[in-house]
């Protein structure tokens, strides 16, 4: 593979230029997670001094005990992991079902089903905190995980169906009519043939919906009022965000703890992120 | 926009009007080939999950939305102590006649467009940075930049206040600004609010962008440049227009999703700053309905916030539209 810059000489010095440069810039954005997670580990000590040293002689696990024992921090954390967990599988599949619709068939209101996906896409969703408040007060769902899998859900579909037709689509038709013409029914062909080809889009399309659910903040904040058991990681944080006493020991050792799986998750996905972001834009 | 409006009013084929039975079918020989030709209702069958979901739970409460905002509702109508009454558009009218909210208002529009010409200049610059050097500082950013875009709105918000901490944070150690406070005046706020938002938001610009550059046939560059095109004219004439799709689709992200942040601005400075001076739309209908109880009010705002966005949602369709596309 050869990048644009082998193809074109770029001059030698206007490369290295080109190269620090970019270096310079990764370390200043990967600096605020290196600060979050050296903060994490720093002693209580060294956070509250006015010296503010970008390492640390003495790593303690203080923070992070701190954060576990104070609050309830574990069972918030498998909160989130379930309601997080249950979006991304059931809208990768229902959003599957859906591409698969409206790329595989024509039928009436097709277009009209398109841009109305399209149209869903946009509509500022925190608006409708406080009807889907009454929503879910009426459907006794308020102080429920049910509250914020639900919203999340159908918020995360449009995107989702919009980003799998490409892939939906990339799958040859002259496969679907081999199919059929070897007697499988539409549904296997579906389930045993369409679904792994179209796997690694579903794999990038749940990267969006994992993290709009997990950074999920007004819904918990707005639906889950007086059941701190239900909480979700974002809630559990802000108790150590006080006005004018910050624990920023215990601050920075929750948003790590919080920020953790999300990376693991990108870190997993990334490839298939980029050529799927490509494909979903291109189509 | 001629081959979307034929598709969409032609007449189903026999197969599909079939249904209904009107006219007898002929006998079926043998399987059809293409389900395509024959969707029947297995095309409704596939979407029934996403439509009752995005019809109750989008759908339904956009027209709640739209409907409490005409109601006289707060905390008296929602304990049920006193029936709820229609106001027409006086909820419109009191806040339209409230300097607070063209104040809100008009925050929020510029600082939307700060945030989203901010990370769209980064995110292109950068894309066209990482065409530019060899594979190992390309991957060294394309990570940072995936962990700026992980990190959850929430735990930016935070690190990033407690970079700028007048006590603790390096941030004013290292530029030698003592104790300024960053939070506590209102340009310095949206400021730092901003430079948050720049951080996890110009990822996704940098690595579509990026993506679609690379997409770009090289002949077309070489061919350029073997013409004497200078690296911006090449940018200019042959780049960027390839890029226009790519372009649009990064710019209405931007713009829609930095018009409604919330978690940032309600973290960073505290619920809206002090005496609201940082509130934007978003976090001020939340403030209306959920912590003065003035849910029509907050329905209100969010209307407005809906037709705003619409109207963008719009101008993208006429731009998509144009381009031609086939949806």
């Amino acid at each position: 593979m050869s990048t644009l810059s082998t193809r074109f000489r770029v001059r030698r010095p206007g490369r290295l230029a080109a190269e620090a440069a970019a270096l310079l810039i990764a370390a200043a954005v990967a600096f605020p997670l290196y600060w979050m997670v050296l903060s994490a580990f720093k002693p209580a000590g060294e956070i509250q001094s006015t010296e503010a040293r970008p390492w640390t002689l003495s790593p303690s696990l203080d923070s992070f005990r701190r954060v576990f024992e104070q609050q309830d921090f574990g069972r918030y954390f498998l909160n989130s992991l379930l309601v997080a967990g249950t979006v991304v599988i059931a809208s990768a599949l229902i959003a599957f079902l859906a591409a698969t619709a409206v790329t595989r068939f024509r039928f009436k209101f097709r277009t009209t089903l398109l841009i109305m996906f399209l149209v869903a896409q946009m509509v500022p969703v925190e608006a409708l905190t406080i009807p889907l408040f009454f929503l879910m007060r009426d459907f006794g769902q308020l102080n429920t995980l049910g509250s914020l899998i639900l919203p999340h859900l159908a918020f995360s579909l449009p995107f989702a169906i919009w980003m799998l037709r490409g892939f939906v689509r990339a799958v040859p038709e002259a496969l679907e009519e081999a199919a059929y013409i070897d007697g499988a029914s539409r549904t296997r062909f579906l389930w045993q043939i369409l679904f792994p080809l179209v796997f690694p889009g579903l794999v990038a399309t749940s990267v969006f919906s994992f993290i709009s659910t997990w950074n999920d903040f007004l819904f918990a904040k707005s639906f889950l009022i007086s059941d701190t058991s239900q909480s979700t990681l974002p809630m559990a944080l802000l108790v150590f965000f006080k006005p004018d006493e910050n624990d920023w020991g215990g601050i920075m050792a929750a948003s790590t703890v919080m920020t953790v799986p999300v990376l693991v998750f990108f870190v997993l996905v990334q490839r298939r992120l980029v050529s799927g972001l490509g494909g979903a834009v291109k189509d | 926009m001629t081959a979307n409006s034929t598709t969409y009013k032609a007449p189903a084929p026999a197969g599909t009007a079939g249904a209904g039975g009107a006219r007898p079918r002929p006998p079926r020989r043998r399987r059809p080939v293409s389900p395509a030709r024959r969707p029947g209702w297995t095309p409704w069958l596939y979407l029934l999950p996403a439509l009752v979901l995005l019809g109750g739970l989008l759908v339904y409460p956009i027209h709640q939305l739209g409907l409490i905002s005409f109601l006289e509702y707060t905390q008296a109508q929602v304990s049920g102590g006193e029936p709820t009454t229609f106001k027409g558009f006086g909820n419109y009218t009191a806040l339209f006649g409230d300097s607070q909210f063209w104040q809100v208002l008009l925050a929020t529009v510029v600082f939307a467009a700060a945030c989203v010409l901010a990370t769209l200049m980064t995110g292109c610059a950068l894309a066209v940075l990482l065409t530019r050097v060899r594979a190992l500082p390309r991957l060294a950013l394309m990570m940072a930049a995936l962990g700026a875009w992980a990190t959850p709105a929430v735990t930016g918000s935070t690190v990033w206040v407690f970079l700028f901490d007048p006590d603790f944070g390096p941030v004013n150690r290292v530029l030698g600004l003592g104790d300024f406070s960053w939070t506590y005046g209102r340009y310095s706020a949206f400021a730092l609010v901003l430079l948050e938002v720049l951080w996890c938001s110009f990822p996704f610009v940098m690595v579509t962008v990026y993506a679609g550059i690379r997409a770009i046939p090289t002949e077309v560059l070489e061919a350029a440049s073997l013409d004497g095109a200078s690296q911006w004219r090449i940018w200019r004439s042959v780049t960027a227009p390839m890029l226009r799709p790519i372009l649009v689709v990064v710019t209405i992200q931007s713009i829609i999703w930095d018009f409604k942040v919330f978690t940032q601005i309600y973290v960073m400075t505290n619920g809206g700053g002090i005496a609201g001076q940082n509130l934007v739309l978003n976090v001020y209908a939340y403030q209306k309905a959920f912590a003065s109880s003035q849910y029509s009010l907050g329905s209100a705002i969010g209307v407005v916030m809906l037709v705003i966005l619409l109207a963008v949602t719009l101008v993208y369709l006429r731009l998509v539209r144009r381009q031609g596309e086939e949806l």
